[in-house]
C-alpha cells in the first residue's frame, strides 16, 4: 500500500530520531540533512538502509548524494513506491 | 622501579551483574549477593539451550544510555563507555592535553552480537538491509575508540585481546603507557557482552559452563568440590590510572597504587590451562618482583577462579607456590561466585574489587563454597567479609585465559 507524503516524511522523522536523537518536529522537507541536521554519511546510509525496508523501496546507492534535503527524500520514496 | 613514575589508581567505574555503578557493586559483593539469574529470552526455549541462566546486567543499558548510542554501538561499547564515564567522573574528569591521555579497552570476543546479527539479516532479509556501522560497531577495538572518543584520549587507543585475562591485561598496558613516559593518565579496561546463543552453545559444548539450571544463583562455586563449570557473567570495569606526582599535583583522591604486573604465557594448550600451572605461577613471581613488594606483604588475592573443575586447583597451587609460607595470612576471595565469569571485563571488575578491598580493608566473600576442596593450600574467604589489616599492604589480582594467557596485577596502599 502507497504511503502518503506525510506519512513518509512522519516515518522517516522516525527513523531519524532514533538514529540521531534530533526531535522528530525538527526533521522537515526543508532541512538538509547535512546542513541543518548535521547528519554524516554513514548516518544517511543507515537511514536510508532503514527507509528501504520501512516503506518497501529500493534507493539505489548512487541515488543518495542527490537526495540534499527531506524533501527530496520524500519524495523519492513517494515516486519509488508508486 | 625507582626510575619510572609511580602510577595509582583515580577513578573507579563498572556496570555489572551486582549494580550499575562501584558503590552499588561493592555493596553487593561485600554482602555475598548474587547476580546470576535464569534468562528470559525467547531464544533459550527456541534453541533448547543446555544452560539457561547467566550473570546479566543489574542495570539494562538502555536505562543509562539515549536511543542512538545504543543503536551505533555493540552492547561490548555501551557497557564499557557506562563503565568510563564513571571512572572519569570519578577521578574528578582530569583537565590535560589529549595527547597525554590514553584509552585501552579490553575485550575477550568483541562484538560477536552485532557480528550474528548482521548475519541473520543478511540470510533473512539481504544484504541490503546490512546497516553501514556494522563494521565499527563488530569490532573487538570499538569500545577503546568509542571512550577513546568520549574523554579525548589521543595518546593511544589500544586492546589487548587475551581472552579472560583481557581486561587485567589491559589495566598492565595502561601501567606500562604512564611508566614508559607516553601517557600521564589512562582510561584503562575490560568488557564482554556475550549473552548469546552462540557463545553460551559454544562454552557448553567445551563441558566449561555450570548446568545447574535450576539453581542459577547457587551455581558458581569456585573451589567447592561440587563445582561444574563457570557462569557466564556481562559487563564492564575500567580504572583510571594516572602518574602519582600527577594525581598529587591536581588534588586528585588516591585510592590505590598499581605497584605491578606479571605476564606469561603458557604455549601449552589453546584452551585449558597448563596442569602444572607453572605460568600462572611465574606471572604472578614477576609480578611480585615487578612491584617490589616481598610475598609477605600480601594480604589479599582476587583469584581468577572461575568455578570450572579443572581451573580452580591449578591457580591454588601455583599461588601457594608462588606466595610459599606466607600463603596462610593471605586472604583469597573467588568474586566469581557473585558475578558470574565477565571474560574480557572479568580482570578489569575483578581489579576493582581489590582495590576497594584494599581502600576498605575488607576481603569480600566467596558464596556457595559449601563443601570446599579438602586440602586448599590457600585461605579462601567464605560467606562473609574478613577484615584486612592495617599499615602497609599489597593485593593480588589473577586474570588467565583461553590460549595459556597469564596476567597478574599488584595493587599497594597510596
Amino acid at each position: 500500500m502507497a504511503h502518503s507524503e506525510e506519512d513518509i516524511l512522519a516515518g522517516l522523522a522516525e527513523i531519524v530520531n532514533d538514529e540521531t536523537g534530533l526531535p522528530a518536529d525538527a526533521v522537515q522537507k526543508d532541512k538538509s540533512f547535512t546542513d541543518d541536521l548535521d547528519i554524516d554519511s554513514l548516518s544517511m546510509m543507515t537511514i536510508v538502509t532503514l527507509a528501504e525496508e520501512k516503506f518497501e523501496v529500493r534507493i539505489p546507492d548512487e541515488e543518495v548524494k542527490n537526495l540534499n534535503t527531506v524533501g527530496d527524500a520524500v519524495s523519492f520514496i513517494a515516486q519509488a513506491q508508486a | 622501579m625507582s626510575d619510572q613514575p609511580n602510577v595509582v589508581v583515580t577513578g573507579l567505574g563498572t556496570t555489572s551483574p551486582l549494580g550499575g555503578d562501584v558503590p552499588t557493586s561493592w555493596a553487593a559483593a561485600l554482602a555475598g549477593k548474587s547476580g546470576v539469574r535464569t534468562l528470559e529470552q525467547d531464544w533459550v526455549s527456541q534453541y533448547e539451550l543446555p544452560v539457561t541462566f547467566a550473570g546479566q546486567l543489574a542495570v539494562p543499558a538502555e536505562e543509562i544510555l539515549s536511543r542512538p548510542e545504543t543503536r551505533r554501538m555493540d552492547p561490548s561499547a555501551q557497557f564499557a563507555m557506562i563503565a568510563a564515564r564513571e571512572a572519569w567522573a570519578d577521578a574528578g574528569s582530569p583537565e590535560l592535553p589529549g595527547e597525554r591521555i590514553g584509552a585501552v579497552i579490553a575485550s575477550g570476543i568483541g562484538g560477536v552480537i552485532t557480528l550474528v546479527n548482521a548475519w541473520d539479516t543478511i540470510r533473512d532479509k539481504g544484504v541490503r538491509r546490512v546497516l553501514p556501522l556494522t563494521v565499527p560497531m563488530l569490532m573487538p577495538n570499538s569500545p577503546a575508540a568509542y571512550v577513546s572518543i568520549e574523554v579525548g584520549a589521543k595518546a593511544g587507543a589500544h586492546t589487548p585481546v587475551s581472552a579472560c585475562a583481557s581486561g587485567a591485561e589491559a589495566i598492565g598496558y595502561g601501567l606500562e603507557m604512564i611508566r614508559t613516559g607516553r601517557a600521564d593518565v589512562v582510561v584503562a579496561g575490560g568488557t564482554e557482552a556475550a549473552i548469546h546463543p552462540l557463545p553460551i552453545a559454544s562454552f557448553a559444548k567445551m563441558q566449561a559452563l555450570s548446568t545447574r539450571n535450576d539453581d542459577p544463583a547457587g551455581a558458581s562455586r569456585p573451589y567447592d568440590v561440587n563445582r561444574d563449570g563457570f557462569v557466564l557473567g556481562e559487563g564492564a570495569g575500567v580504572i583510571v590510572l594516572e602518574r602519582e606526582d600527577h594525581a598529587i599535583a591536581r588534588g586528585a583522591r588516591i585510592y590505590a597504587r598499581v605497584a605491578g604486573l606479571g605476564m606469561t604465557s603458557d604455549a601449552y594448550d589453546v584452551a585449558p590451562p597448563d596442569p602444572t600451572g607453572a605460568g600462572q605461577e611465574r606471572a604472578f613471581r614477576l609480578a611480585l618482583a615487578n612491584a617490589g613488594v616481598s610475598a609477605a606483604d600480601v594480604v589479599h588475592v582476587n583469584a581468577h577462579a572461575t568455578s570450572t573443575p579443572a581451573g580452580d586447583g591449578v591457580e591454588a597451587k601455583a599461588m601457594r607456590r608462588a606466595l610459599g609460607d606466607d600463603a596462610d595470612h593471605v586472604t583469597v576471595s573467588a568474586t566469581k561466585s557473585m558475578t558470574g565469569h565477565l571474560l574480557g571485563g572479568a580482570g578489569a571488575l575483578e581489579s576493582i574489587f581489590t582495590i576497594m578491598a584494599i581502600v576498605d580493608r575488607q576481603a569480600p566473600p566467596t558464596i556457595n563454597v559449601s563443601d570446599p576442596e579438602p586440602d586448599l593450600p590457600i585461605d579462601l574467604v567464605r560467606d562473609s567479609p574478613r577484615a584486612l589489616r592495617d599499615g602497609d599492604i599489597a593485593a593480588v589480582n589473577n586474570g588467565f585465559g583461553f590460549g595459556g594467557h597469564n596476567a597478574t596485577l599488584v595493587f599497594t596502599n597510596a
